[in-house]
């Protein structure tokens, strides 16, 4: 199944606190936020644990490996596509699109590997495809 | 504190449009409550709280407390979606209770068919909320996010869409005596599953509309409510919850229902088996159906048999469920579908509701909704109310 093209542009307001996730992510690498002072990975990222409250983060390239937790096709989308809740090998479950095969390929349990798709503004963002 | 019998709802508006292209949206709030008072038997001079969320134009109750010409010692603005008017019910009792008003005046009212309004899903700018940035770029929808919680119910307890497509079915049947619901067609089982799959595992038919229109609500101090012609209602238990995605701990199978179901319960010294009647937010089927467990009214993972077999259909079923047609069938202002969800309660309490639908000795009946969304963040809240 061929990509979403994908429209979103960040706000400035949106990096503030965020830059090293995002000058990562712009070199295709996927950070996930580990507190140093409790230890947990959190997902979405913000500038401080939200489980302990420290700012002290640790910013660990992702594995890549993940598992989809759910999905659902849009069907009446001009081009369908599947949106996904991955949990990844890391711990935390985001939000991303899987790509690269046939919606009916998808599947809860299913593992996938972490890609980057560039958004029509040639900006890059993570989505999953089958392991 | 205890909020049980702290105040009673004395009138209640469900506006009849469900198309407004010459009504402007302040207009239709100002119609909503002059109705709504009218129906408690009070007028606008006798309000003194205004309570009122995002659909209120401007600066919400500055805006409207002067548009309306309301003079208000008491204001509140709580934004939790479509459930936002549950909420202002239970705070309208806090407030009742701490001496700051006596006559509280709820509104709600919005045009999305004839004015389309900025979704939530496609804001921008400065205030981007946070979440925005790891979400938005995969084109999340309502109906593709509560269509994950369906699919991960479906995996883990072996829900099917049949049982789900029941949900619809069961506010066709009602919607067919409401005269001023959108589709008021029956439908079957059959019907729902042959419609168009819109997001995996839902059908068309599993969705609810957008409609204009909108509602108000008067709740006033208990003495005040005893002075007054119509039957009262009166506020039994409440409860509140923000459920969220945990700092990416996602847990789809539950919603906030279970906290706020809990708090609500608890409040009222009351079991799901007392309750003759309830309203459930519809947005999808799949939300009805995960509310009703999270609610207790049947164990979790066992909603799908409970819905099934028109267990929900008033007079045929145990469970008898948004008899005004909900916002599958009847109307769904705004995107916001707790005002019409706590109008109906009201209506069956006092023994209004149609006579193909009222339950017979309505005592007590609940309400629950659910605003934003369910896959993501939502704010859940219920109300317990009773006929006293
Ligand atoms: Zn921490």
């Amino acid at each position: 199944m061929a990509g979403r093209a994908i429209t979103y542009e960040l706000s400035a307001d949106a990096v503030l606190g965020l830059e090293t996730y995002h000058a990562a992510r712009r070199e295709r690498r996927l950070l996930v936020p580990r507190c140093r002072a409790c230890g947990e990975t959190h997902w979405y990222p913000r500038p401080f644990c939200p489980f302990c409250g420290s700012g002290e983060l640790d910013w660990p390239e992702a594995a890549g490996e993940g598992t989809v937790y759910s999905f659902s096709i849009m069907r009446r989308a001009e081009t369908p596509y599947a949106i996904a809740f991955v949990t990844l090998a890391e711990g935390p479950t985001m939000m991303a699109n899987v790509v690269g095969c046939a919606p009916d390929d998808i599947a809860i349990g299913m593992k996938v590997r972490l890609d980057f798709q560039d958004s029509v503004a040639g900006e890059p963002f993570p989505v999953f495809t089958p392991a | 504190m205890s909020l049980r019998g702290a105040a009673c709802i004395v009138g209640a508006f469900e506006h009849p449009a469900r198309k407004a292209p010459h009504v402007s949206t302040p207009q239709l709030h100002a119609e909503c409550a002059r109705a709504a008072l009218a129906d408690a038997g009070l007028t606008a001079a006798d309000v003194d709280g205004y309570f009122c969320a995002g659909d209120a134009p401007g600066f919400g109750p500055m805006t409207m407390a002067e548009y309306l010409n309301l003079d208000c010692r008491h204001v509140d603005t709580t934004e939790t979606g479509g459930s936002a008017y549950l909420v202002h019910v239970a705070h309208a009792a806090e407030a009742i209770a701490a001496g700051r008003c006596d006559v509280a005046l709820v509104t709600m009212a919005g045009r999305p068919r004839s004015e389309p309004a900025v979704s939530a899903f496609s804001s921008a700018g400065a205030f981007t909320p946070p979440d925005q940035p790891f979400e938005l770029p995969y084109g999340p929808a309502a109906i593709n996010t509560y269509a994950m919680c369906a699919m991960r119910h479906m995996h883990e307890f072996g829900t099917t869409p049949e049982q789900l497509a029941w949900i619809r079915v069961a506010a066709s049947h009602h919607a067919q005596h409401n005269p001023h619901a959108v589709f008021r067609d029956l439908v079957t089982v059959e019907d729902v599953l042959a419609s168009p799959v819109v997001a995996d595992p839902l059908h068309r038919l599993d969705c609810c509309m957008n409609t204009d229109g909108g509602g108000a609500l008067v709740i006033v101090k208990p003495e005040i409510a005893r002075s007054l012609a119509r039957p009262t209602v009166t506020l039994r238990g409440a409860g509140e919850f923000v459920k969220h995605q945990s700092g990416g701990r996602v847990d789809l199978t539950w919603s906030g229902a279970r906290e706020s179901g809990r708090a609500a319960f608890a409040m009222a010294g009351v079991t799901p088996v007392d309750i003759a009647y309830a309203s459930v937010y519809d947005s999808f089927t799949i939300t009805v159906l995960i509310q009703l467990e999270d609610l207790g009214f049947c164990e979790k993972g066992r909603g799908g048999a409970f819905v099934a077999d028109g267990n929900l259909i008033a007079g045929v079923g145990r469970m008898p469920v948004n008899t005004d047609g909900g916002g599958l069938c009847n109307s769904h202002p705004a995107g916001r579908g707790g005002m019409p969800k706590i109008v109906e309660a009201v209506r069956q309490l006092r023994g209004e509701a149609h006579p193909a639908v009222q339950v017979p000795g309505c005592a007590l009946a609940l309400v629950h909704g659910t605003g934003g969304s369910l896959g993501s963040r939502h704010g859940s809240a219920t109300l317990i109310l009773e006929r006293s």
